[in-house]
């Protein structure tokens, strides 16, 4: 247990340390939401409506602006070599990575979720289940993420190829999750939608890191 | 041979062929390395040096062949093998928010290390003086200093170093060298690929050329069938 608790601890420090992970994923977050009411007008009604939308659009960009640091960094200097030589399988080490990816996106988008539902005038509600979408929902999305920034390791422009690759497999993510708030307003219960999500992350526990590591297998050799 | 440690095994390596994009770069390599050996890799640029140390590091798949570690093959247990190799590559592996004490430990800690002896790693390469730095201030002499001072910080019988003087002052040669030496006495294996002559005592030496396949001849090419 040992080598993933010190992984999962470089990669908190050293989110901290870089000042400016953390805060660059929220401050785009917020600010792509406040975006929406200027653009489409203040209507209340509007933002209403497509609130809950925006939210979770808002998340998936600012999870993906963050794929970039899971692993570039660790590529360049040659700390990937070490990883993959260390006591833990490669399979292990991704998941430590994702984890603390998720601690430092995922978590802090999660909780600044609800103030932002207030800026588009969300259903009171409805905010509960957004924030608990959110909170089921961004590991998938450090997780999926994790195999598409393995993915374009070595690639020239790997930010943009990797948004590339995983916005489409965002998209059940982003379905469920904004479901999941249109059917509380609607008063049907987000109850199968947050399963549905739940069982998203689920299965992407075990899987993605098996694609991660086997990406990162390939861009080490 | 001096005291061959009983976890520490033979290094062989059985015909092992090597091929990088679409050239073959070496073929038929053999060569065995005994508990307390050194295997010096020599040859030009480009003639597979850095290829064969991460070959023996397994980061890299051979074509053809396969290596033996303490009497079995390394895929047998691929885990057992990585625990009991160290790889010093080109690349240092330092994040410039990192002090030196937190790298060593850190990188002692991945490998399951859970009391690092980070004391003696520092002082056998003179880092106690800059041991609380942040990385990012480290001179490039200094940052190789600190990827070999791993080599002491978590205690492994193989030693894969790629280069290992590049950057090191006259100082850090001689701190290296009393490093092998001590690391070999205990049974240690070392393999190093460079182009400075190191003062090892009795080390093997391969030259890569000799393995070089025949420019052109594709029939040497193990892959050839495929």
């Amino acid at each position: 247990m040992a080598p993933y608790l010190e992984l999962f601890r470089r990669e908190l420090l050293l989110a901290f340390r870089q000042g400016g992970e953390i805060g660059l994923a929220l401050g785009f977050f917020v600010l792509a939401v406040v975006l929406f009411p200027l653009g489409v007008g203040p209507e209340a009604e509007m933002l209403r409506r497509i609130g809950a939308g925006i939210i979770w659009v808002a998340a998936l960009l600012a999870a993906v602006l963050s794929l970039d640091r899971l692993f570039t960094a660790d590529y360049i200097d040659g700390g990937l070599d070490l990883l993959a030589l260390s006591a833990m399988p490669l399979e292990g080490a991704v998941l430590a990575k994702c984890t603390a990816h998720w601690v430092t996106t995922g978590l802090p988008l999660t909780i600044i979720s609800p103030f932002l539902a207030e800026l588009v005038d969300m259903d009171a509600t409805a905010i509960p289940l957004l924030a608990l979408g959110l909170l089921i929902g961004t590991p998938a999305l450090s997780l999926l993420g994790a195999i598409a920034a393995a993915l374009t390791l070595g690639a020239r422009r790997p930010g943009v190829l990797s948004s590339l690759i995983v916005l489409p497999l965002y998209l059940p993510v982003l379905i469920f999750g904004a479901g999941a708030v249109e059917a509380g307003i609607a008063g049907t219960g987000g109850r199968p939608h947050l399963l549905l999500l739940g069982a998203l992350t689920l299965a992407a526990v075990p899987l993605a890191p098996f694609a991660t590591a086997a990406a990162l297998r390939q861009a080490l050799d | 041979m001096i005291g061959s440690g009983s976890a520490d095994g033979d290094l062989v390596i059985e015909d092992l062929a090597c091929r990088r994009g679409e050239r073959l770069v070496f073929r038929g390599l053999n060569c065995t390395l005994p508990p307390g050996g050194a295997l010096v890799l020599t040859g030009a640029n480009g003639s597979g040096k850095s290829s064969l140390l991460r070959l023996l590091a397994t980061l890299l798949a051979p074509v053809a062949g396969r290596l033996l570690w303490a009497g079995a093959p390394v895929t047998a247990d691929l885990p057992r093998y990585r625990a009991s190799l160290h790889y010093v590559g080109h690349l240092d592996a330092i994040k410039p928010a990192f002090g030196v004490r937190e790298t060593l430990g850190f990188w002692a800690g991945v490998r399951g290390v859970a009391t690092p002896p980070i004391d003696q790693a520092l002082d056998t390469f003179a880092l106690e003086p800059i041991a609380d730095w942040p990385c990012r201030f480290l001179s490039a002499g200094q940052r190789r200093r600190l990827a070999l001072a791993r080599l002491v910080a978590a205690p492994a019988p193989l030693w894969l170093l790629d280069e290992p003087t590049a950057a090191l002052d006259a100082d850090g040669d001689r701190r290296l060298i009393v490093a092998i030496e001590a690391h070999r006495i205990t049974g240690g294996c070392v393999v190093i690929a460079t182009h400075q002559p190191l003062a090892l005592g009795d080390a093997r030496r391969l030259a890569l050329e000799e393995f070089a396949p025949a420019s052109g001849n594709q029939a040497d090419d193990p892959l050839a069938a495929f």
